[in-house]
């Protein structure tokens, strides 16, 4: 359908809206056209000096020591970006609005009075509204850190290049060069992505494994007392997981800890070092992961058995299956189908698992020749480059790679669940 | 074998499993339990109930000159609740948005959520602790809860909004019909019928902060301020096994009230996160 264009104040009203209002003026509608040329000449006079120190201090990072605090003009800076990206949203909707009603003029149509077009403003401004606060805080709190550490990991900001003794400065990819080329931090970061990897795997098979079991062998029909067997097996979910890892940190300690005074001195077996010897210390945090993490998926899968209709079973009967091979057909494929995205969280989760291995020994043991301890996982040893040697740039470098990892597998996993293909979401 | 030798045989290995269970989880309770009345400050010696048992570190932890233990109690309720109120008003409001209304930005936003909410909140620690430092916000509790509320809302707004798209929109027409305004179907029509999903968003952002270490580790450096993941770890760290039992006493006091809570509650957020979970 082709529009009859009568004249062309369209154009004539966008080109004049470079300078907000004028368009809108221009369309008479003085109004709105105020509004716009008030919002615009505010913003220049309020944040004109900010953007320029910023936008200055993000490309140079201070030139000038006591003056320059690097890391604050970088603050500054990625604030300022944000502003610029507020001001162009505006400038288009500016642009659009002058479009519009330029277009409606074109075409012969009338253009909304104030009354209506304050009514539009609270009918298509309301969910604006409502979402600001929330999306404020986001702004601030989620998103601002996020790209600062993304800028962060290629400074050299660390313990001696920080204010007011020295200027940080962008280094480019240096930090990730030496991540992978200096062998101190290159067999560090090496070893202690394994053991993520290896903890990642096997501690979350673990859980999920005992949940599924103990789920299927609670929910047979003829066992009494299902109610308080459930309650008992839901128990370790429900104490707050620090103050159940630093019990446990207590009962595995090696010199007055239960497991290695009561249980193994009853079964006649020599003390464990628990907690000095870095193979035994992997095992036992891995125990006590699955004896933490066994609950949530119990709980899951109850779910899911009781919604599986018994027909399926009394067919399978008839035609002959066996117990186990009822268990194979018919349970595990419907368990795992429907909760496949829990368990994947499952997994990014113990990739991140922070508490258990920072509360339980601190990452320790220390190993020699690498700069983190034998069950630090990338998130702990982070915590500590950060924490303790303040190697604020290298912490980013590994934190952008780590993240880059969890990111991958979590939309991987998104892009079949279902709330992301809904097409609502379009 | 008969049928019936066969079930009491399954059975009968059912139990015994589920009883090797029982030990394993009811053991480290009863043990810190025990540890609790051990008198005086470690444990060399040790069994389920200690010969001369003792209240006294219980006593301790409440008597406020002598330990900061019921400060730290009230820094982590605080913290938890002021963080919960203002998640879950933030979180409705936007899941509301997100539900009802098709504006500009609105699939932006969603996909934002959705990749912002893999990310765990303290992965950009480094940052926080940073900024933090730049505004003047460490070492106070506004700072942390601005982070836990920032934190909870990505994943909270999905879970709301997947509710909220399932309550039919002939209500809000009809109500519009009638004249009521755009708050009005929010908080008269919609809220009254999203409590369920509002009880689950406001049991996990108040149960994430009460169990968060690291950030409250990270942002709060004063013992006056810690909250009580901080507190405990600290009385357990500084002088390793000689200030066990307050500690086990200490974890006692979190450790059952919490878990009666939780029992108590499961019935309601359980059956919030099967539906949710299950349905992805």
């Amino acid at each position: 359908m082709d529009k009859v264009y009568q004249s062309n104040h369209r154009k004539i009203a966008t080109a004049l809206s470079i300078i907000p209002g004028l368009g809108q003026f221009y369309n008479r509608q003085y109004l709105k056209g105020s509004i716009f040329l008030v919002l615009a000449v505010s913003f220049l006079i309020a944040f004109w000096d900010f953007i320029d120190i910023g936008i200055w201090g993000i490309v140079t990072l201070g030139e000038k020591l006591p003056r320059d605090n690097s890391i604050f003009l970088m603050v500054y800076g990625i604030i300022s970006i944000f502003l610029l990206i507020l001001a162009a949203i505006i400038m288009i909707i500016n642009l659009r609005d002058a479009y519009k009603n330029g277009e409606r003029r074109d075409l012969g149509q009338p253009l909304n009075s104030v009354r209506q077009q304050y009514r539009n403003l609270i009918d298509y401004g309301f969910p604006y509204l409502m979402l600001s606060p929330g999306f404020l805080l986001l702004l601030f709190v989620v998103i601002l850190p996020i790209v600062f550490m993304l800028l962060l990991a290629f400074t050299n900001y660390d313990l001696y290049h920080n204010w007011p003794a020295q200027l940080t400065d962008w280094v480019g990819l240096e930090n990730f060069k030496k991540l992978f080329t200096m062998s101190v931090w290159r067999d560090t970061f090496l070893s202690v992505f394994s053991w993520t990897i290896i903890w990642t795997l096997v501690a979350t098979t673990l859980q999920i494994s005992l949940g599924v079991f103990l789920a299927v062998l609670v929910n047979q029909k003829d066992l009494k007392g299902k109610g308080i067997i459930r309650t008992l097996l839901i128990l370790p979910w429900a104490v707050p997981a620090f103050v159940t890892i630093l019990i446990f940190s207590g009962m595995f300690n090696e010199s007055f800890g239960a497991i290695n005074t009561v249980i193994l001195d009853a079964l006649s077996i020599s003390p464990i070092p628990w907690m000095t010897d870095p193979l035994w210390t992997r095992i036992a945090l891995i125990l006590i992961q699955t004896w933490l993490g066994f609950p949530f998926i119990f709980v899951m899968v109850t779910g899911v058995l009781q919604a599986i209709p018994n027909e399926l079973y009394e067919a399978a009967k008839i035609d002959g299956a066996s117990a186990f091979q009822q268990f194979k057909e018919i349970t595990l494929p419907l368990i795992l189908y429907s909760i496949a995205p829990i368990l994947i969280t499952q997994y990014t989760f113990n990739f991140n698992n922070f508490n258990v291995i920072f509360l339980f020994n601190g990452g320790g043991p220390a190993v020699e020749g690498q700069n983190a301890g034998g069950t630090d996982i990338l998130i702990s040893w982070i915590y500590n480059l950060t924490m303790t040697s303040q190697q604020y740039g290298m912490a980013a470098a590994i934190t952008m790679i780590m993240s880059a990892v969890v990111i991958a597998i979590a939309i991987w996993q998104f892009r079949r669940t279902r709330s992301y293909q809904e097409e609502d979401l379009m | 074998m008969s049928i019936k030798t066969r079930k009491i045989i399954r059975l009968t290995v059912t139990y015994f499993i589920i009883a090797i269970m029982a030990v394993v989880i009811i053991y480290p309770l009863v043990w810190v339990f025990g540890a609790s009345l051990t008198p005086g400050t470690s444990i060399s010696s040790f069994s389920i109930i200690p010969e001369n048992p003792t209240w006294d570190h219980y006593k301790k932890l409440f008597n406020l000159e002598e330990s900061l233990y019921l400060r730290w109690y009230w820094n982590t309720i605080k913290v938890s609740l002021i963080s919960m109120v203002a998640s879950v008003i933030s979180i409705s409001l936007m899941a509301y948005s997100f539900s009802r209304y098709r504006f500009i930005g609105r699939k932006h936003g969603l996909i934002t959520f959705l990749i912002l909410q893999m990310i765990p909140n303290f992965a950009a620690l480094i940052a926080i602790f940073v900024l933090a430092n730049v505004t003047g916000l460490i070492n106070t509790h506004l700072g942390l809860i601005l982070v836990y509320i920032g934190g909870a809302i990505p994943m909270n707004t999905w879970l709301m909004k997947g509710y909220l798209d399932s309550i039919p929109k002939e209500l809000d027409e009809s109500a519009r019909m009638d004249g009521a305004g755009h708050f009005r179907i929010f908080w008269q029509i919609i809220m009254p019928l999203a409590r369920p999903m509002i009880a689950v968003v406001a049991v996990f952002t108040f149960i994430t902060p009460f169990t968060d270490f690291i950030l409250a580790k990270v942002l709060l450096r004063q013992p006056e301020q810690y909250t009580l993941a901080v507190g405990l770890y600290e009385l357990v760290s500084r002088q390793y096994g000689s200030e066990f039992t307050l500690f086990a006493a200490g974890s006692i006091m979190i450790a059952v009230p919490i878990a009666i809570l939780f029992l108590s509650l499961q019935k309601y957020f359980v059956s919030g996160l099967t539906a949710g979970g299950i349905k992805g």
